[in-house]
């Protein structure tokens, strides 16, 4: 059976690159696995459908916005919830992209690696996007981007917009493992291309 | 909110291939407070006793489908690149990223499996540029190259891992290695921060 690995790059069933895929098969499973618990849970609890499309459309478009899997969770989140908030993230996503990873090192010896950079606000945001969702985006954009910049202090920031602490671990999973499909994507369809 | 008590900050000065702690920004699940679904989904003793693995079991199912996935792209060697090349492109996402805690591990590890000491301190000391020998510098520039926010991997990098003898079973190695990374380092920086050992 496909994976949504297999449907952002096209590799098809019986493939070299399929055959390859499959002597990996546990992680190719719990791949599929992670993204079933991330975006389809039995239950969502605080942690609303919305939010996790929303969160996924904007993080996939900050990183890969040339990439099938924007299309993909741009589209989930339309069909899924609103187009509306689906065009609010997408503005944001598209002002706030830039090249990545950068920040600045705390340890003191890696001062001179350090490539300061943004840290979003969205306390001026479109109407659609609620102050938890805001925050959850600011997080997105953090992790997406520089996440060498991360602080105890931005954890707090979210606890204030009213995410709780399993809620945080859900969100940094969710924005950590597109970061991870994402990659796997571009890295297969370059090895698909060059063939 | 969670009400964790922080230990003073003590980090390292920089990439070392010398073993490091972790300390959360967000309460861990007290051992005695795990649940049987919690328990299972930690996969043994040595994350059971881990705070970074005990605060991400707060979410059981994404951290036991995180952990299944770790465990075949790094240590299913009935195929494929052979350890040590595994762990040299986790090490070069983790010195892209900055993830000084992730590239200590799993720069000893590249030691451990390999021996070379030294070739894997300059990636440490030099970063990805440096000069690894073959294959060790295309994976690392590779996973660099895919690290990268917007992905610089492309035929370049496919032509360079073939070059440096490489298959695309391998080359998939490098892939699932460096990408998980990704996802790594992302947790490792943004729950907590390393730590030197007192």
């Amino acid at each position: 059976m496909s994976d949504i690995i297999d449907v952002l790059t096209g590799i098809e069933s019986g493939s070299s690159l399929d055959a390859i895929r499959r002597t990996r098969e546990q992680a190719r499973q719990n791949a599929q696995r992670s993204f079933e618990v991330l975006f389809e849970p039995a239950e969502p609890g605080t942690f609303s459908l919305a939010e996790r499309y929303a969160v996924s459309a904007y993080t996939v478009a900050l990183q890969a916005s040339a990439s099938p899997a924007a299309a993909f969770y741009t589209e989930l989140l339309e069909d899924e919830v609103s187009p509306e908030l689906a065009a609010a993230v997408a503005e944001l996503a598209e002002r706030d992209r830039r090249a990545g990873p950068y920040g600045e090192y705390q340890e003191t010896g890696l001062a001179a690696e350090s490539v300061p950079g943004p840290t979003v606000s969205y306390a001026q945001r479109p109407n659609v996007v609620s102050e938890r969702l805001a925050a959850a985006l600011e997080h997105a954009h953090l992790l997406s981007l520089h996440p060498r910049d991360a602080e105890a202090s931005h954890l707090r920031r979210l606890e204030e917009a009213g995410w709780n602490a399993d809620d945080i671990v859900t969100l940094s999973q969710l924005i950590s493992f597109l970061a991870f499909q994402i990659r796997v994507v571009d890295g297969l369809l370059a090895l698909k291309g060059a063939a | 909110m969670s009400d964790i008590q922080y230990p003073e900050s003590n980090r390292p000065e920089g990439f070392t291939q010398q073993g490091l702690g972790w300390q959360p920004w967000l309460a861990p699940v007290a051992e005695a407070e795990l649940t049987e679904e919690q328990r299972g989904a930690l996969i043994g003793q040595f994350r059971l006793k881990s705070p970074y693995f005990r605060l991400l079991v707060r979410n059981p199912e994404a951290l036991e489908a995180r952990t299944l996935t770790d465990q075949d792209i790094f240590y299913n060697v009935t195929s494929g690149l052979p350890r040590a090349e595994r762990e040299i492109a986790a090490s070069a996402a983790s010195r892209i990223n900055g993830c000084v805690y992730c590239a200590s591990v799993h720069t000893d590890r590249a030691t451990k499996e390999s021996g070379r000491e030294e070739d894997v301190q300059k990636l440490l000391d030099d970063g990805v540029e440096a000069d690894l020998g073959q294959p060790w510098s295309a994976i690392a520039q590779a996973s660099a190259a895919l690290t990268e926010t917007p992905s610089a991997f492309d035929a370049g990098q496919i032509d360079a891992l073939r070059e440096a003898g490489l298959d695309d079973a391998d080359i998939v190695d490098v892939i699932n290695g460096a990408a998980f990374f990704n996802w790594a380092n992302r947790l490792m920086l943004s729950l907590g921060e390393p730590s030197q050992p007192r």
